[in-house]
Parts: C-alpha cells; structure tokens; sequence
C-alpha cells in the first residue's frame, strides 16, 4: 500500500524528534532493519482498525506533550517490601548508580547496547525477531518504533530459578522527556524468573519486551504503571512460549493520560499456558487500551485473557483481545473477559473480542460487560458502614443510571458468546467475578476505601509509584 | 436505645403513603418483635431507620441513643450502632464476602476512632464467627451473597451482625427460608448477642423463632401503624387466630 506524503512526513518527524541512533554491531543494523520496516507501515492514525478506539496522535506526535510528575506523598513505592534486584531508568535511560549489582544466580543481565557489541550474542537472534513475527496480520508500528531508536534496554538470559525477582524501575524526571527502551528476555529451558516493572518512565514511554519462554520454564511479569497523571505510554510485550511453559502477566494502572498496553503472545509449543490480566482505575482525563492478541499454534494450550477497569469522569477504557486457533492447535482451552464499571454517564468502554478458530476441537470463550453501579449494593454497603465517597460515586437518579448505560455500547454491550458451561468456575489470574457481573466489583480499588485483600496479590494492593 | 416518634412515610416519587404515625419505643438490652400482615410497612421502617434512598419522612422521628436518626447517611446509622438484616439481602458480585467485611468492619472502627483490625486479628475472628454459624471457608471467599441459598444468606447477615456487634439490631424475616437447625444457630446467634444492653427488633411472621428468641414486647402492625402492643402472648394469639380479630379489634 503507496503512503501519503503525510505519513511519511509524520514518521521522519518522529524519528527526527529523538536522538540519532547510537548503537554498533548487530545491534545497528537491527535497528537500521526495523527503520526500514517504519517507513514502510507508518505510524497509526484513527482509520487504522485496531486504533479506532484510541486516538495514536499524541503518540505519534513529534514531540512528547508535557507531563509533570505524580506526587506520591508518603506512598510507598511499588513492590518496595520485595526483595529484588533493581535496575533504574531514569528517562528511559539506565542508571547504574540508582540500580543494583546485576549480579543474580541462575541470571544473566545485559544492557542492550553492550550485548549489542558482541558478535553472535544471544539476544542477537531475538531482538526486534519476535517483535515483528507479531505483527503478522496487524502491524504495531509503536513496536517497530521502539525497535529502530531503542536507546537504552536490558537482555535478561535466565538458565535456572532466579534467586530474586528483578524489578525495572522506570522515573520520570523530565516535563517533556520522550523514552523509548526494548528489553529481551529469554528463559532457557526449565528456567524461572519474576520480572517486575514500575513507574511512568517519562512523559511519553514507548516500550517493547520480547520473551523467549522455554519448554517448561515460567516467565511472571508484574507491572505497576505510573501515577503521573498526564504521562502517556506505548506498550509492547511479545512472548513465545514454548512446551509446558508458562507466561503469565498483570497489569495495574492508575491514571495516565493515555496507555496503550500491547500483548502478543504466541502459545508455540504443546501444552504452554499463557494467563494476562489487567486491572485499570481511571478518574477524568484517563484513556486506557489493553489490546491483546493471543495465538495458540500447538495443541492443548491454554490461555486466560481477564481485564477490568473502573472508569469515573469522563474516563474511557478500551479492550480489544484476539484469540487465534490454529488448523494444529487441537484441545485449546481460550477464555477472555473484559468487564468495566462506569461510575457515571460520562465514562465509556469500547469493547471488541474476537475469536478466530482453525481448529475443530476447541473450547473458547469470550465476554465483555460494563455496568453502572448498583443503588440497591451501595445501599447494602452504607448500611455496614462502608462510606459512599463524596465525588467520584455521585448519587445517580435511575434515569441517570440508564443514561450511564447507554453512553457505553458501540460494542462496549454485553456480548457473550460461546460460553461452554463450567467456564466460569475457573477463572484464570486473581479474583475474577463472573461475566455479567454488575458491582462494586472493584471496591477495593477505590482509595478511599481501598482494603487489602488477603486473596489480592500483596504488592499490587493499590500501590503506585 | 431507639425511639420512633408519631413516623409517617410516604414513597418519595409516588403519592403513596406507606408509614402513618408508628410509635415505638425499644429499651436497652430490650428485644421487640413486630408482626403484622403482608405489605403493613414493616419492611418499609426498617428501611426508612436504616436510611434507604426512595422514602420520603413527612412527619415524625427516630432517634438512636438520643440521637435523630433519621439526618444521618446510612453508613453514620451503621457506625452509631444501628444494624438491620435485610429480608432480601443484596448480592455483589466481584467483593469477595472476606474482603465485604473487613472493608465494614474497619470503616466502622474508623469513624469511631478506634484502631483497625490487622488482617491477622481479623481472620481470626472471622473464622471464629463463621465456625459458630457453620458458614464454611468457602462461603467466605465467594462474592458477596452470590449464589448463596436462602438460608445461607440470612446466615450470612447475622454474621456480618456478630463481626460488626451493633448497638441495635433490626431483623426483617430473617426466619424465613431458614430450615430448622438453621433457626437454631441463628437464633444461638443472636442469644449470643444479647445483653451488654444490646438492643432488637425483630419483625417476624411466625411464633417459632420467637420461641427461639424470647421476646420482651410484641407489636402488630397494620396499614402503616402499630395497632396493638403486648407481651409475648400476643404472638401466641397471632399464631392461633390470625389477625382479624386484632385488626377488627383495634387495641
Ligand atoms: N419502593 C416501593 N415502591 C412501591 N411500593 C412500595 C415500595 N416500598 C414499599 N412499597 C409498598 O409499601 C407497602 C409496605 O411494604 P413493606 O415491604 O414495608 O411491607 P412488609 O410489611 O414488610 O410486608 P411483608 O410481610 O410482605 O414483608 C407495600 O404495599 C409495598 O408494595
Ligand atoms: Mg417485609
């Protein structure tokens, strides 16, 4: 497809906006490859299908928009009551000062650029390699992005069980900083690591992490995103899981002014698990995207897409999740859900699963729900003593609990299908409600009444950074 | 302990007039029972103490402990002491039953200004609780009355009573749907509560769980008014002849 002049215009002007390309070796051309790959897709812009529901335009912006930063009072940093090897980004940039020894048993850390020097290096043959196998059909030009001007990024290779989990921890100093990384991680066969990531970054964040999981091996990846309230963010992780192995992978998100999380995963070997889960409170100027595309390649996988946002003000959430079953992927057992609780008629959630099967012996499932609060259960909560808060859950009259309902559709309406019985018993990461369910689903997660819940992972329990 | 004075009630979006001058007064460590025929208000005052959104008052008061009842926001009656299992009580799906009540319990400790219960000290009790109401762990992880049968619901409330252990307690039918061994440990559960001039109203369509919780007054209502007050034999009438007579009669 020939591009516009203004496209092309719009990706120099990207390219233009961040610092020239630094890298030698492989590292380089790989970078000078994914370049080329840019020019020719283009970055988004609204008419692109999977950017219908969220405008790419302060992404693609040649300059990052200014954001100041969160203020955390006396909030304890995320994950700070872990122990955990910590490497610091500040900007997008490594910090060896801020960051720990990157000495971990059973690990081996790398920053991209000095991996990038050394001939036939591991990570040569995974970086920017499943980035771009995962954009076959759909391209994520942001990816390629973050590909071709990476200016900083690790390469984890783990042999064994990691000693500690490592924790990337990404500060935003700058107004108007523009950052972008790319990580690779690989875990070798039977290997185990918990990757944990925290922080805005910088105002505008542009990110790939590609995960090579091995047979048997099992990759966990929690992630805190930043409290700035205007910070924007693109995201990527690509994996390829192979037999036995696991991926699983949390999200939090606590403002921002726009996120677009990416997860493309490929369920490449027998029997691999692949679980996702997000979770998403957004008050006023709050545009928050989970899009997701899961392939089951090989036979008897399994995998777990569960996304939840509670949206007051104005706030807009977006879900787009794919599951692809392949002609080979016999017994897949897929499952998806994206439900969101609107506080107010302001609020919005735009919704479109999709499954997509070549295999005949199959069981899949998806949904997608979004509701007003329920007076009768706020009731019921007050009359325990459980505070209404004042601001963010107005007092809605019926006929504006109707209008809440119907600001959301264009796709945001109950749409179940395929739903096989049983199901639901067992919801994948965390404590998932049952689609359809109408709540106080997320009580926990409003700060006034936030409580931490013994069944809740600790370090996520409404912690920011 | 509670006082309702001359109450009239009418639905706030309708012309109906639902409540026309109770008048009840409850003592400390008192337990009342309210009986009356279907669709009499005594729900609709239980509701109406408990702050519920829908009813207008346009005459009279209540007042807990001396204090008007009726000014304050349903959380501030709960946090004052006031408590009313409900005779449908509400699902919520996605609140863990767990995470329900220690969120109720410490908003509670909170607005009175006492320390919060550690997630420890509150297991603890919780499951000390629970095992006297035979409510199994399994209950206490699911949402919120989701999927809970009749009976396990009414159990339910009178756990979230014994976690919260109000001042006043306000019971509408939480007999029934009960079967008979579960009327046992309810009724034990609320035994339990009494003294410490711990107050209840019970509202009640059958004589047997008030033989189960004795009662020290038994009103009937009808038609939005208490029509008749008595001691426990006049549940002991109701149960033998019906209202009729009550209701031709008058007091
Ligand atoms: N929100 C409402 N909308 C319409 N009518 C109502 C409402 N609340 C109460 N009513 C009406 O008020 C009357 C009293 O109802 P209430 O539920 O208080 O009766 P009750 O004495 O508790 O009856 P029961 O013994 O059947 O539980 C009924 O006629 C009922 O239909
Ligand atoms: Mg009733």
């Amino acid at each position: 497809m020939a591009l516009m002049q203004g496209q092309k215009d719009a990706v120099a002007a990207r390219l233009a906006g961040l610092p020239a390309p630094a890298a030698s070796g492989w590292l380089a051309d790989a970078q000078a490859k994914a370049e080329v790959l840019l020019l020719a897709q283009a970055l988004p812009t609204r008419r692109d299908e999977y950017w219908r529901y969220t405008d790419p335009a302060s992404l693609v912006a040649a300059e990052a928009p200014p954001a100041k930063r969160f203020d955390p009072g006396d909030e304890v940093p995320a994950f700070d009551g872990i122990d955990r090897l910590k490497l610091v980004f500040v900007d997008g940039v490594f910090d060896p000062e801020a960051s720990d020894d990157p000495t971990l048993a059973g690990v081996v850390i790398e920053r991209l650029a000095d991996a990038g020097r050394v001939a036939g290096h591991w990570a040569q043959s995974l970086y920017g390699v499943l980035a771009a196998r995962g954009q076959t059909p759909v391209a994520r030009p942001f990816a390629t992005l973050a590909t071709s001007r990476a200016r900083d990024g690790v390469v984890i290779r783990v042999t064994a069980k990691a000693a500690r989990p490592v924790a990337l921890v990404y500060v935003h100093a700058a107004d108007t900083s523009d950052a972008v990384l790319h990580h690779v991680v690989k875990l070798e066969a039977g290997a185990e690591l918990t990757l944990l990531e925290s922080g805005p970054g910088a105002a505008r964040l542009t990110k790939v992490m590609e995960v090579e999981v091995g047979e048997g091996a099992a990759f966990h990846h929690i992630r805190v995103q930043g409290r700035d309230h205007d910070r924007r963010a693109a995201t990527h992780v690509f994996a390829h899981v192979g037999a036995g192995a696991l991926f699983k992978s949390f999200t939090l998100t606590a403002n921002g002014r726009l996120t677009r999380n990416e997860a493309v995963v490929d369920l490449a070997g027998a029997g691999a698990r692949a679980h996702l889960a997000g979770a998403a409170v957004g008050d006023g100027a709050f545009h928050h995207d989970d899009t997701v595309f899961i392939t089951h390649s090989a036979p008897g996988c399994e995998s777990r897409q569960v996304f939840k946002k509670v949206l007051m003000n104005g706030a807009v959430g977006v879900f787009q999740g794919k599951i692809l079953v392949k002609p080979a992927a016999q017994k897949t057992d897929g499952y998806q859900i994206s439900q969101s609780l609107l506080l107010d008629g302001d609020s919005q959630f735009l919704a479109k699963p999709e499954l997509e099967i070549y295999a005949d012996d199959v069981k899949c499932s998806h949904g997608s729900t979004s509701g007003a609060i329920d007076e009768t259960a706020l009731f019921y909560l007050q009359s325990r003593g459980v505070p209404r808060p004042t601001k963010p859950w107005p007092k809605t009259s019926a006929a504006g609990r109707r209008a809440g309902c119907n600001a959301m559709p264009r796709g945001g309406e109950d749409d179940r299908h395929h739903r096989p019985s049983g199901q639901l018993e067992k919801p994948p990461a965390g404590p998932a409600s049952p689609p359809g369910a109408r709540g106080l689903g997320t009580l926990c997660l409003h700060p006034a009444s936030r409580v931490p819940d013994p069944d809740l992972h600790r370090p996520m329990a409404g912690r920011g950074t | 302990m509670l006082t309702i004075s001359n109450l009239h009630v009418k639905l706030e979006d309708e012309d109906k007039v639902i409540l026309r001058g109770v008048n009840l007064t409850v003592g400390a460590g008192e337990v009342h029972a309210i009986m009356g025929p279907n669709g009499s208000g005594k729900s609709t005052l239980s509701y109406v103490l408990a702050g519920r959104e829908g009813y207008a008052v346009t005459e009279g008061s209540a007042t807990l402990e001396g204090e008007e009842l009726l000014a304050m926001e349903p959380e501030a009656r709960a946090a004052a002491g006031l408590f009313l299992a409900f005779q449908y009580p509400v699902e919520i799906p996605g609140v863990g039953n767990m995470t329900f009540l220690r969120t109720a319990v410490n908003a509670q400790k909170k607005s009175r200004g006492e320390p919060e219960l550690s997630a420890a000290e509150f297991l603890k009790l919780v499951r000390e609780k629970a095992k006297t109401l035979k409510i199994d762990a399994d209950m206490l992880k699911r949402p919120v009355n989701v999927g809970f049968s009749g009976g396990e619901k009414k159990r339910n409330e009178i756990l979230q009573m014994a976690m919260l252990e109000p001042r006043m307690c306000i019971l509408d039918e939480t007999d029934s749907g009960l079967d008979v061994d579960a009327m046992k440990l309810v009724a034990e559960g609320v035994n339990a509560l009494r003294g410490a001039g711990r107050s209840f109203l019970v509202i009640t369509h059958y004589q047997r769980l008030l033989d189960h919780i004795k009662p020290d007054v038994v009103h009937i209502m009808a038609a939005g008014q208490i029509i008749r007050t008595g001691g426990p034999e006049l549940a002991l009438e109701v149960e033998a002849n019906g209202y009729a007579d009550i209701l031709a009669g008058g007091n």
